[in-house]
This record gives C-alpha cells, sequence and structure tokens, in this order.
C-alpha cells in the first residue's frame, strides 16, 4: 500500500452546513498539502480534526498505516499519541516559558543533555539565536511565528499542521516569511498541511491544493493547475485568480519589472525578494478586451491574441484568450456581444501592471 | 490575649487552606472543563456553605459524624475514639466550610487559561495531567494563592461550625472567634477588645494581598 493520507469526516455545526469533507493524497517526505478557503469553509475543523482536536460525528482518518479515526469501530486516537506538530493562528505560544522552553515543552521524553542540543538545533535552524531566554511577549511577530514552528517540530513530528501559518502578520512581514517558510518547510522535508486563503501562500507553499467550500471539498490538484484551471465556477471564484504561468524576471528598474513569459514580455511593478523564477498571476476581473485595431489605453501591457473558449457564469462571461499564453477574462455578457467576441476571433487584452502579481517560487 | 486560642486559631487556618490546596485542585479541575450538562449541582453543592448559616452546615456535619452515623462509627471503629469534639472533627468541618472560597477561585483561574494553549500542549504529546502540570497550574498561581489564602481567612473567623461541631475545649477547639464571644459573655471587654483587634488587623492585611494579587501589583501574568 502507498503511504497516503486519507480524510473522511462529516461534522455538523448548528445553524450551518455540515462540513463533508473527504480528500486523499500520497505522502512523501516533503509534499506540502493546501487547504484553501475562504474563512467559514471549514478549513480549519478538517485541519484540527486531523490534529485530534475535534471529533467529527463520522468518518475516518487515516495517516500511513495508521488509523487515527473511525467512528464506524470507535477508534478516537487523542492528540497525544499521533506524532503532530500543530501551530495555531495566534500560535499559542506559552506565556510562562522562555523561547527555549517553549521549544524544549514536547521533548520531556529526551534525556537533559538530548534535549539541551535539540533545542540548540531548533534556535540555530530557525535564527533565533540570542533570543533563547526571551518570554514570547518580548518578541516580535515573526520571531513568534518561527518560535511556535520551532517548537512544533523539535519533537520531529510525522506531520506538521500550520493553520493560518503567516495571517497574524502584518503584510510586508508575510511577504517576506513566505519564502523563508517554504525554504524551511523543504529542508525539514516533513509532509505537512497547511490552511489558508491566500493565494499568494497556496502558490508559494504548496505541492498539492485542496479547494474547500462551505465545508465540501471542490477541487484538488497542483496549485498552479488549480488556479489556472478550476474545475467549476465555484472553485474559480473561490480561489479568485485565473492566469497562472510560469515566469522569469529578467530586470527590475525604477519600481517596474520586466518579465518574460515563452516568447511574451509583460511589466510588473517589481516586488523585493523575488528571485528569476516566478508565477505569474493575473486575476481574470483585472484583464479588459478589446477589438484589436482600437487606440491603446494607459494599461502598461497589451497583448494580441484569438479567443480559444467562452464560458458563460450568468450575467458575465469567462474568456479565454491565446495571446502566448493562455490568459483569463472576465467581461460582462453585454461586452462580449458588442465587441462580437466568438472562439477564433482577434482581440486585444490590457492589463495594468500593478495586476501582474510575481510569486516566487524557488 | 489568649495565645492557645490563637495558636489554635492558626494551626486550623493553615491546616483547612493546605487541605483545601489539595483536595480543591481535582475539584476545581473538574469543574472548569468538564462538559457534564449536569455540573450546575455539583456547582450549587460546593457554593452551599455561602448561603447555609454556620449552624445549620455545623448541624448535619455534627450528626453525619456522630456516633449514630456509619461515619461515625468507622471512625470510631478505626481511631479508637468518636469525631465530634475533637480538632480533626473541627478541621474536617472547616474544609467542607471554607470549600467554595478555595474551589471557585481556582476553577476560575483554571479557565482563564487560553484554550489554545491546552491544545497546543496536547498536541506535543503531554497528557492531560502532565498539562495540568506543567502549563494551568503554573499560569494559574494567583487564583491558587487568591483560594489559599481566602480559605485561611474565613477559617480564622468562623464562629457557627466551630461551636457546633468542635465545641469549647481549651487548648483544642477554642478559637479565637469563641474566646471573643466567651470574653464578651464573662464581661471581659477589655480582653476580647485586644483579641478582636488582633483578628481585624490580621484579616485585613490578609484580603490585602489577595486584592493586591488580583490587581495584579506583582503577578507575572502573560499580558492578553
Amino acid at each position: 500500500m502507498a503511504a497516503e493520507i486519507i480524510v473522511e469526516v462529516t461534522k455538523a455545526f448548528p445553524g450551518r452546513k455540515p462540513i463533508r469533507a473527504s480528500f486523499r493524497y500520497p505522502v512523501e517526505a516533503s509534499t506540502v498539502l493546501i487547504l484553501f478557503g475562504p474563512s467559514g469553509s471549514g478549513k480549519t475543523t478538517v485541519l484540527r480534526s486531523v490534529a485530534g482536536l475535534e471529533w467529527p460525528e463520522e468518518g475516518t482518518i487515516q495517516f500511513v498505516s495508521r488509523v487515527w479515526l473511525d467512528t464506524g469501530s470507535r477508534i478516537k486516537v487523542p492528540p497525544q499519541d499521533r506524532h503532530i506538530g500543530y501551530m495555531a493562528q495566534d500560535y499559542a505560544l506559552f506565556p510562562n516559558y522562555s523561547v527555549a522552553g517553549n521549544i524544549a515543552y514536547g521533548l520531556g521524553e529526551l534525556t537533559l543533555a538530548e534535549r539541551q542540543k535539540r533545542v540548540q538545533e531548533m534556535v540555530e535552524l530557525f535564527h533565533l539565536t540570542g533570543l533563547e531566554d526571551a518570554k514570547p511577549r518580548e518578541l516580535s511577530g515573526g520571531q513568534q511565528q518561527r518560535v511556535a514552528l520551532a517548537r512544533a517540530v523539535a519533537p520531529r513530528p510525522q506531520l506538521l499542521l500550520l493553520d493560518e501559518p503567516l495571517s497574524a502578520l502584518d503584510a510586508p512581514t508575510r511577504a517576506q516569511l513566505r519564502g523563508e517558510l517554504r525554504g524551511l518547510l523543504k529542508q525539514l522535508a516533513l509532509p505537512s498541511i497547511i490552511v489558508t486563503h491566500d493565494w499568494a501562500e497556496a502558490l508559494t507553499l504548496g505541492d498539492v491544493m485542496a479547494v474547500m467550500h462551505e465545508g465540501a471539498i471542490l477541487q484538488v490538484g497542483a496549485p498552479q493547475e488549480v488556479f489556472s484551471r478550476p474545475a467549476n465556477a465555484d472553485v474559480a471564484r473561490v480561489v479568485g485568480v485565473e492566469t497562472v504561468v510560469q515566469g522569469m524576471l529578467i530586470e527590475a528598474r525604477e519600481g517596474l519589472a520586466t518579465v518574460r513569459v515563452g516568447e511574451i514580455s509583460l511589466t510588473a511593478v517589481a516586488v523585493e525578494n523575488v528571485g528569476s523564477d516566478v508565477f505569474v498571476c493575473i486575476r481574470a476581473e483585472d484583464v479588459t478586451l478589446e477589438p484589436a485595431g482600437a487606440g491603446l489605453t494607459s494599461a502598461r501591457n497589451h497583448l494580441l491574441g484569438t479567443v480559444s473558449a467562452i464560458t458563460s457564469l450568468g450575467a458575465l462571461a469567462r474568456v479565454t484568450v491565446e495571446c502566448g499564453f493562455p490568459l483569463v477574462a472576465v467581461i460582462t455578457r453585454s461586452a462580449l456581444t458588442e465587441l462580437g467576441l466568438t472562439v477564433g476571433a482577434s482581440v486585444r487584452a490590457s492589463f495594468k501592471a500593478g495586476s501582474v502579481h510575481l510569486i516566487s517560487r524557488q | 490575649m489568649n495565645w492557645i486560642a490563637i495558636w489554635v486559631t492558626f494551626k486550623l487556618a493553615s491546616l483547612t487552606a493546605a487541605a483545601l490546596l489539595v483536595i480543591g485542585l481535582p475539584i476545581a479541575y473538574w469543574l472548569a472543563y468538564s462538559n457534564w450538562r449536569w455540573k450546575f449541582v455539583v456547582e450549587s453543592i460546593v457554593a452551599l456553605p455561602l448561603v447555609l448559616p454556620p449552624t445549620v452546615l455545623g448541624f448535619y456535619i455534627l450528626v453525619a459524624i456522630g456516633p449514630h452515623s456509619p461515619i461515625g462509627r468507622f471512625y470510631t471503629e478505626l481511631v479508637g475514639h468518636p469525631l465530634p469534639f475533637t480538632f480533626e472533627g473541627l478541621l474536617l468541618a472547616s474544609i467542607l466550610y471554607s470549600l467554595p472560597f478555595a474551589v471557585q477561585p481556582f476553577a476560575t483561574a483554571f479557565e482563564q487559561v487560553d484554550r489554545k494553549l491546552i491544545e497546543a500542549s496536547w498536541t506535543l504529546g503531554l497528557s492531560k495531567v502532565r498539562t495540568f502540570v506543567k502549563l494551568i497550574l503554573p499560569l494559574s498561581t494567583a487564583g491558587l494563592i487568591t483560594g489559599a489564602v481566602l480559605s485561611f481567612a474565613h477559617t480564622l473567623g468562623e464562629f457557627g461550625v466551630v461551636l457546633m461541631v468542635g465545641g469549647n475545649i481549651e487548648g483544642v477547639t477554642r478559637t479565637v472567634s469563641i474566646d471573643i464571644y466567651d470574653e464578651v459573655q464573662a464581661l471581659n471587654y477589655a480582653g476580647a477588645a485586644k483579641t478582636a483587634a488582633f483578628l481585624l488587623v490580621i484579616s485585613y492585611f490578609v484580603l490585602l494581598l489577595v486584592y493586591a494579587m488580583n490587581r495584579k501589583v506583582w503577578a507575572v501574568w502573560p499580558q492578553k
């Protein structure tokens, strides 16, 4: 049997749609699963069920060869016996313990010498040197996050569960720590499940992504796949970004960056700490379509292409334009009629430099 | 001043507070974390001594430990003498009488420990008991001290229960409050005044300590 994680759970909440989540995927050393969805979609409940902190009324949870939950045969493994690392959204650092004390907290089974060695390893790995004796309230948000992660991985868990790991941070810190977290997860080589509602986080950190909406899992796939080819309108609405392509950062000058996607050059607003390999993300609603011969607008990016697909979304229509890469635009049905767009028609797509989001993926 | 009565009173109050620190913890833990729907029944029983006249409580305890009850007979067989009108009997009554003064601050302190911290401890592999010892107790020190000090202070001033269960035996069960009553009965107002002032000052300082703790004057407490 291949090493797999299997989750099939049902949990009811008064006054809300019950959560019926079911997914399975092969576990490899460093697979990061993203549970993606808006708040209230049930992703945290699923994560907490895997952690053993929440008990679904019905279902099974299996990790590799171990059954953690099977309501049919009354198997309920408590969180203590699951050997997981869990990090809550606000980190839940123990206020009465120092940084070193927090990291050492779950290492009670080691000898004193081993414990000190492990704490030292963690302090170095998570760049906490010099802060060993500090109390959590003396730390910055980013430092608290690193301590919480260090505490969770110190006992060498077999699975790491992170609930919105970056959401408690301010935006600049979040962008910086996103890349750092990816590096750490790869270095730790631990299978992980990360809950997030931030598509940049999903693209940066994830290997597999499950989209949740109203308690159900709508689509499971590689993040780039899910973003650029949402299975249905619900998924498209939940993920919000429809064009995700790989690109190369050519140069960044005077606040603007030039990115190559295949043969096409795009202008984006430059961001710090981005390597040369990037995901180029464009929201469908940021793309405008005009007749091929119309005068240019102030937008920095104009791409000529042909319409390759049109899907109706009620009052709106989703138009895919082949312009060197598939670019998705969402326009109103009346605009569609005015432009006289059909599959095969020529059209010009425009979008501002600020609508091109670059996500580093090293 | 009757130093023997003061000694008996302090011995009784210290032992009561110490005993409640041990007995009160599991009760408070259960009250703080149990999801049992009939929990309020137990909560009400624990709170009974707050509203019951001490004489009523004392009366029932006296009956319960007296020679006509199974508990009383069992104790007499075990130890060789009956429980009423002894220091041990008085201690038992004091523990019951001060139970809410210890259990309620303990339970409140436990409830105030963030649930997320407890869950973090569980996921790090610590059993419920080890989580209690390593996390919940250290985070509840202010509540523990409050409970211990309040039950100590409450025992210092008890009168009705002592009279019912302890009798009034010099050096064994005569406490300060009874001594003051006796002095007044004997029209020795000067003696009563001295002992009363002593009790007043002690009680005030004990409460001063409790309120200062709860104002977090010294207490190290997590900043929320």
